[in-house]
């Protein structure tokens, strides 16, 4: 079942192509500044889609624990793009619409562009206030002490005038709707 | 000299001063930036890892602005640089997913940083240098998205880059040679795993604590961000005492200049860099 679902997604992406040239070396995994937070390592990833289990891939913390810092694809001495393949997963996970095992991530990245489709421009302020309230309904987070450290740092930052307090509005908000208008019309196809 | 600029949105909030900075000194060297009329938001790594679309469109409407100016594209922001840079590769090729955004000629998107270290503006730079950083001991920290990956970057010395560090070396401070150049200071991750953020901050502070450099310099807000302003929080887990400034390149520049304005620019650190420059009798 797995193996067949695998095969029609590795036809359709671009980058998955490259994961069978492979041959594990692990050096992705070595020079990953992230893999200590990692249930599935970069090479174990490839692993796993080498043999069409991508529902392994999917599951995995990883593909929001990676920072795409480009480290592993610059190294790969197969020029695997392999940044790009934590991308595609990302991308398809967030398709398929289930929950995902850090659900932080997608919520802080449907956020940030909510306030670009908003204002055409990300207005620092009220991001942190969106994302803020939104993540108090996820379970085990919402740390005290971690708030504490941000208030605290909002506070320093705002002193020295570095939170502007009202967003930008530009004539080009318009546009920009219109590329998500068309975002979310490719998502229904 | 003229070119078309693209600040991101950062420098309009916590990088403000990187803005400043820049400003004041493309001005004493003559250089007008042409900022773009009305752009948007590049989509930063939000979009790329949301979808292809989202991560070619956005940046692809700001290119084609940039397009019909016909200049150059100049951006200080790493990230802006390296979504930029990437849309123009997929907007060139004939399979784009945003066919709407395809570019007649690819854009020539820059970063400040290679812009302002080029050979043309080396000179212009020299001669306006009329008080050396003599005795600064500086650290070059470049990230990740300035160099990685090569093919999108053209960085040709991906693992070692040197461009800043011989922009310090010229300026006159003393830059220490250290291997957390182009590591990852987890930026991406801040809002979401504060806790490998701080980890990845903290490495690398210990390892700036190390050596005998007393400022780490940067070219990306988001890199100076992440490192100035949560050395407080990770010295109390880890038990240790951080204070070291963190400056934007552009700032050192403006110091070197002897801008008037590089007080104000300073004053909006964190970590106060004030007493060090004051010790070195740059301020």
């Amino acid at each position: 079942m797995n193996i067949v679902k695998g095969a029609s997604f590795i036809k359709k992406g671009r980058v998955f192509d490259d994961v069978f040239a492979c041959y594990q070396c692990c050096k992705c995994s070595a020079g990953c500044p992230v893999a200590f937070a990692m249930d599935l390592l970069p090479h174990q990833i490839i692993r796993h889609l080498i043999y069409h289990d991508t529902e392994k891939a999917l599951a995995s913390h990883t593909i929001w624990m990676c920072a795409s810092c480009q480290t592993c694809n610059t190294r790969c001495p197969n020029e695997i793009d392999i940044a790009g393949v934590m991308d595609e997963l990302r991308h398809m996970h967030i398709q398929s619409g289930r929950y995902p095992a850090e659900p932080a991530t997608p919520l802080f990245h449907h956020t940030f562009l909510n306030e670009i489709q908003k204002h055409g421009r990300i207005h620092e302020l009220s991001l942190m206030q969106r994302y803020t309230f939104k993540r108090r309904k996820l379970p085990g987070k919402g740390n005290l002490q971690d708030m504490l450290y941000d208030m605290k740092l909002g506070l320093k930052l705002f002193l020295r005038g570095k939170i502007s307090l009202w967003p930008h509005r530009g004539r080009s908000r318009s546009e920009v709707a219109a590329i998500f208008k068309h975002e979310h019309g490719n998502k229904k196809t | 000299m003229k070119v078309s600029f693209f600040p991101g949105c950062s420098l309009e909030g916590t990088a403000r001063e990187y803005g400043e900075s820049i400003q004041t000194v493309c001005s004493t060297l003559n250089v007008v930036l042409e900022e773009l009329d009305d752009w948007t938001c590049c989509g930063a790594s939000s979009a790329h890892c949301t979808s292809r679309y989202l991560a070619t469109a956005l940046p692809g409407r700001n290119l084609a602005l940039a397009e019909s100016v016909g200049s150059d594209l100049v951006t200080p922001c790493a990230a802006c640089f390296s979504r930029l840079k990437t849309a123009v590769h997929e907007l060139s090729g004939s399979d784009s997913v945003a066919r709407e955004y395809a570019l007649k000629r690819p854009v020539n998107v820059r970063h400040i940083l290679e812009f302002l270290c080029s050979e043309e503006m080396v000179q212009g730079i020299e001669e306006r240098i009329v008080k050396p950083l003599t005795g600064l001991k500086a650290l070059s920290y470049y990230g990740c998205l300035l160099v990685r990956p090569p093919n999108i970057t053209e960085e040709p010395h991906w693992e070692d880059p040197r461009s800043l560090d011989a922009l310090l070396i010229h300026l006159g401070a003393e830059c220490i040679y250290w291997s957390y150049k182009t590591e990852c200071c987890g930026g991406s991750l801040l809002l979401t795993n504060v806790d490998i953020s701080r980890r990845l901050i903290g490495r690398m502070l210990d390892m700036a604590c190390e050596t005998e450099a007393e400022c780490i310099v940067t070219a990306c807000p988001l890199c100076q961000v992440n490192l100035d302003t949560r050395q407080d929080e990770i010295g109390e887990l880890n038990k240790k005492e951080y204070s070291i400034p963190v400056f934007y390149f552009s700032e050192l520049m403006g110091l070197a200049f002897n801008e008037p304005d590089a007080g104000k620019w300073l004053r909006r650190h964190i970590v106060d860099p004030q007493p060090l420059l004051k010790a070195k009798g740059l301020l």
